[in-house]
């Protein structure tokens, strides 16, 4: 049997050759993720595992198929893990769907984004050629930087077969407090503790508490609980992980699921529906029946955007509308990388 | 870097035309065209290479900017945008038969905000006034260039700047929010948000270090974070850079990323100390400076284990800065290595190559064979967290064979940085310098993907055309170039 890489190249070209658009698959974690798929299924949880992991290069790289879980249970073994705390949502979330995705978790704000971890790439084009941007480097900048380009674009540029990340390590110590505090007292919080030197890994605001997790050196994080006060919660490991995946209650029932991006200092939003917020404040989840338009408004009047994140009407797409500009820019880009169109078509915007 | 220094005839009437249609709305003394007036844009950085562009011209705001490109896009006037100039590659080298567009006269800070630490600024804000400005407030706006008193932040995002702070705070593209872009066409684009990300593609890190090639930022937003409550500095020396090389591996590994870790070889050490007196040790085959930064406790515990695996690590001799007056001046050292190393020599040559930690002592050893081989001396200077190398090759540029070997030595040492696994460039872009090189990194297929990109947001090439990505007919030349080098044809002809 021929190289996985080898097959899918083949698959791309027959796609390709044919018109036929492909639907990029790992795990099947995020299939609820954007607008909906279509397109033949191009399986890539077959080219997996871990092709080099060099800690004291803080350098991890693996092919797309592998699970997250793998890379991250390897990478504890070294005291170290992805900074980006990257949501799993099920038990086969696979790498190349989590830079697919470009999502991240709670550290996101305090630590980096899954593009900012991302150090280079191997993917196929929409002509099935096989092709390296970036490196396996922390500091790169010959060409443009396409590593980065395709993280988050959904597989709508290409399929990804390798990915090279940033590891860092493991705090030696963690502690999460909590206390009673309004969303707006809670909004004005998280945006003065950012701006004080203090070790602080995630914060979070639900049902009238506020969490926030310190992490680092043992006597820095206790010094700093001693600063910020509040209770300190058992199993904090626990919320976090439930936050990240989105097994907190809040996550659970049946109102449409918004996730509103916004400038950490936007004020609480005027939106009926329960609210969490995230992210010093720059993330905002919404469980609102409420209408596309006015929830768009308000991510807007917060210098962000909204995406529906689960559930609702799929006639309004999943991603803030791009301005007119813009969305002439992104088919210019996809046609640069696919130009047949045969990724993912749709599955970010219905219009490439 | 050799025969670089060559002028192409200025066609007075295409001067004239472009001279008169900008005009139409800009300022007299905003467009420029007299010899004398232009001259001193005739390089970056980089002054081996210089090219008197056919015109400059200085736009005030965003909307003569925009006008500007307009104006260029009609008249298919290829465009490089220039911020300080200090670039190292010669991404801001003119077009004999194009428009410099300078941004120095956008300098303004348009706002701080201080609860959403965020700045608003022009592109022609010196990267230094940043964290001046935000200082009052306890923040700073983190990657921290070399030439960070005079280097633009709209240069910066062009580069991608890093510094020497980087490993633990990132690169200019890890600290920046928002882009206002004027496209070629002279429209303006917003890409990234007041959030942490935005919807669609992240042309954000696209358009970060795309060396002017995509659009001209006309307004960045930055991130702006906390100064940390204090910071200390280890100095450790070592008989052998490659246990120096250990040493780093060792920090790292115990888990500590640490906000700066440099390493100096003797050449630099016995350039250094006599100009600064930082009281570095010049027996030292190496040494390093390994900086941890936070709240006082976490400074302290680091600190601590810094030292120990020094010592560990067969550090000779190891000391920790007792105040900040030592650490300003444990770094003195590392800040005028590369002017004490310009003393020992007419000229000096910098390479930025990246390479694999892990691989140094291999790397540091084929330099030496090097300079045997091209009987010049090299000078190395090292971001050892991240890996980042920069050798300095020591010349004069008045004998042309010295000139000519520094060019081939350098091609050589970024040859070694792709094949031990590393890049061309770190930090300094690839400009017209690294042109070449870009052929031995990539090939045909990734450029022609680079090409295409390009396309998307320039189709007419007119976005500073001949730098940061070479043709693939270019590659072919220099592919046979390569075969044939020592008998290069054609050697009167310019080649930048």
């Amino acid at each position: 049997m021929s190289d996985p890489a080898t097959q899918f190249a083949d698959a791309i070209r027959a796609a390709a050759d044919a018109k036929r658009p492909l639907n990029i698959c790992g795990g099947g974690s995020k299939t609820f993720y954007g607008n909906p798929s279509i397109g033949e299924t191009l399986d890539v949880t077959t080219y997996r595992g871990i092709i080099e992991y060099e800690p004291t290069e803080l350098v991890i790289t693996a092919r797309a198929g592998t699970p997250l879980a793998d890379i991250e249970a390897a990478m504890r073994e070294q005291g170290q893990m992805l900074g980006f705390e990257p949501p799993h949502f099920g038990g086969n979330a696979t790498l190349g769907g989590c830079i697919a995705a470009g999502l991240s978790g709670p550290r996101r704000p305090y630590a980096g984004s899954a593009r900012d971890f991302v150090l280079g790439l191997r993917l196929l084009d929409g002509r099935g050629t096989d092709l390296h941007f970036g490196g396996q480097v922390m500091k790169n900048v010959a060409g443009y930087d396409v590593s980065r380009l395709i993280t988050g674009s959904l597989g709508t540029l290409g399929v990804i077969l390798e990915v090279s990340l940033k590891a860092l390590p493991l705090p030696p110590s963690e502690m999460t407090l909590c206390r009673e505090q309004t969303q707006s007292e809670a909004l004005a919080l998280m945006n003065e503790w950012a701006g004080k030197p203090l070790p602080i890994t995630a914060t979070c605001h639900v049902d009238g508490r506020l969490y926030v997790r310190l992490a680092g050196a043992t006597p820095a994080v206790h010094s700093a609980a001693a600063k910020l006060g509040g209770e300190t919660l058992a199993d904090g490991a626990a919320f976090w992980r439930d936050l990240r995946d989105q097994r907190h209650a809040f996550f659970s029932g049946e109102s449409p699921l918004w996730r509103l991006s916004l400038s950490s200092i936007a004020p609480e939003l005027q939106l009926s529906g329960a609210q969490l917020i995230e992210w010093g404040g720059a993330l905002r989840w919404l469980r609102s029946d409420s209408d596309a338009m006015g929830i768009r408004k308000a991510a807007r009047s917060g210098d962000g955007h909204a995406t529906r994140f689960r559930g609702g009407d799929p006639r309004s797409g999943a991603f803030h509308p791009l301005p007119s500009q813009m969305l002439k820019l992104h088919k210019r880009v996809k046609q640069a990388m696919d130009p047949v169109g045969i990724f993912n078509p749709g599955r970010l915007y219905a219009d490439f | 870097m050799s025969a670089s220094v060559h002028a192409i005839p200025v066609d007075f009437e295409r001067q004239r035309a472009v001279c008169a249609a900008l005009r139409a709305f800009m300022p007299e003394h905003g467009v420029l065209f007299d010899r004398e007036d232009v001259t001193p844009y005739e390089c970056d950085g980089l002054s081996a290479y210089r090219q008197v562009p056919m015109v400059v011209a200085l736009p005030e705001n965003e909307e003569q900017v925009c006008a500007i490109l307009e104006t260029c896009y009609a008249l298919r006037v290829p465009v490089t945008a220039r911020g300080a100039g200090t670039g190292l590659s010669g991404g801001a080298l003119p077009l004999g038969n194009g428009v410099l567009l300078s941004m120095a006269k956008l300098m303004k800070i348009v706002t701080l905000d201080p609860l959403a630490r965020t700045a608003r600024v022009q592109p022609g804000v010196r990267n230094l006034s940043i964290s001046e400005a935000a200082a009052p407030h306890g923040l700073y706006y983190a990657p921290d260039p070399s030439s960070q008193i005079a280097c633009s932040i709209g240069g910066n995002v062009a580069e991608n700047s890093g510094g020497v702070h980087c490993l633990k705070y990132g690169l200019t593209v890890h600290n920046i929010l928002k882009l206002r872009v004027a496209t070629i066409e002279g429209e303006i684009i917003e890409l990234g948000g007041g959030g942490l990300d935005s919807a669609g593609y992240d042309l954000l890190a696209l358009m970060t270090g795309s060396e002017g090639l995509l659009g001209v930022v006309t307004e960045i937003t930055v991130k702006l974070l906390p100064r940390p409550e204090c910071a200390q500095v280890v100095l450790a020396a070592f008989d052998d850079v490659g246990t120096a090389g250990q040493a780093v591996a060792n920090v790292i590994a115990a888990g500590i990323i640490p906000a700066g870790m440099e390493m100096m070889d003797q050449p630099t050490i016995l350039a250094v100390e006599p100009f600064v007196n930082a009281g570095y040790p010049t027996d030292a085959a190496g040494i390093l400076l390994c900086e941890s930064d936070g709240t006082r406790e976490e400074v302290a515990d680091e600190i601590r284990r810094i030292e120990r695996i020094m010592e560990d690590s067969g550090a000779h001799l190891v000391r920790v800065s007792r105040d900040e007056a030592e650490r300003l001046r444990f770094w003195a050292g590392r800040k005028a290595a590369f002017p004490a190393v310009g003393r020992l020599s007419p000229d000096y040559y910098c390479m930025d190559g990246t390479i694999p930690r892990k691989r140094l002592a291999e790397v540091l050893r084929g330099i030496t064979v090097m300079e045997k081989k091209y009987e010049l001396r090299c000078a190395n200077v090292f971001h050892a967290g991240d890996g980042n190398l920069h050798p300095l090759i020591l010349y004069d540029a008045n004998d042309p064979r010295q000139l000519q070997n520094a060019e081939d030595f350098g091609a050589e040492i970024l040859k070694l940085c792709i094949d031990v696994g590393g890049t061309i460039t770190g930090e300094h872009g690839v400009g017209v310098e690294k042109i070449d090189s870009m052929c031995v990194q990539f090939n045909s297929a990734e450029l022609e993907a680079f090409h295409a990109l390009k396309h998307a947001f320039d189709e007419h090439a007119l976005l500073n055309p001949g730098k940061a990505v070479p043709t693939l007919h270019r590659c072919a030349e220099f592919g046979r170039m390569h075969v044939h080098s020592g008998a290069e044809k054609f050697p009167e002809l310019p080649r930048f």
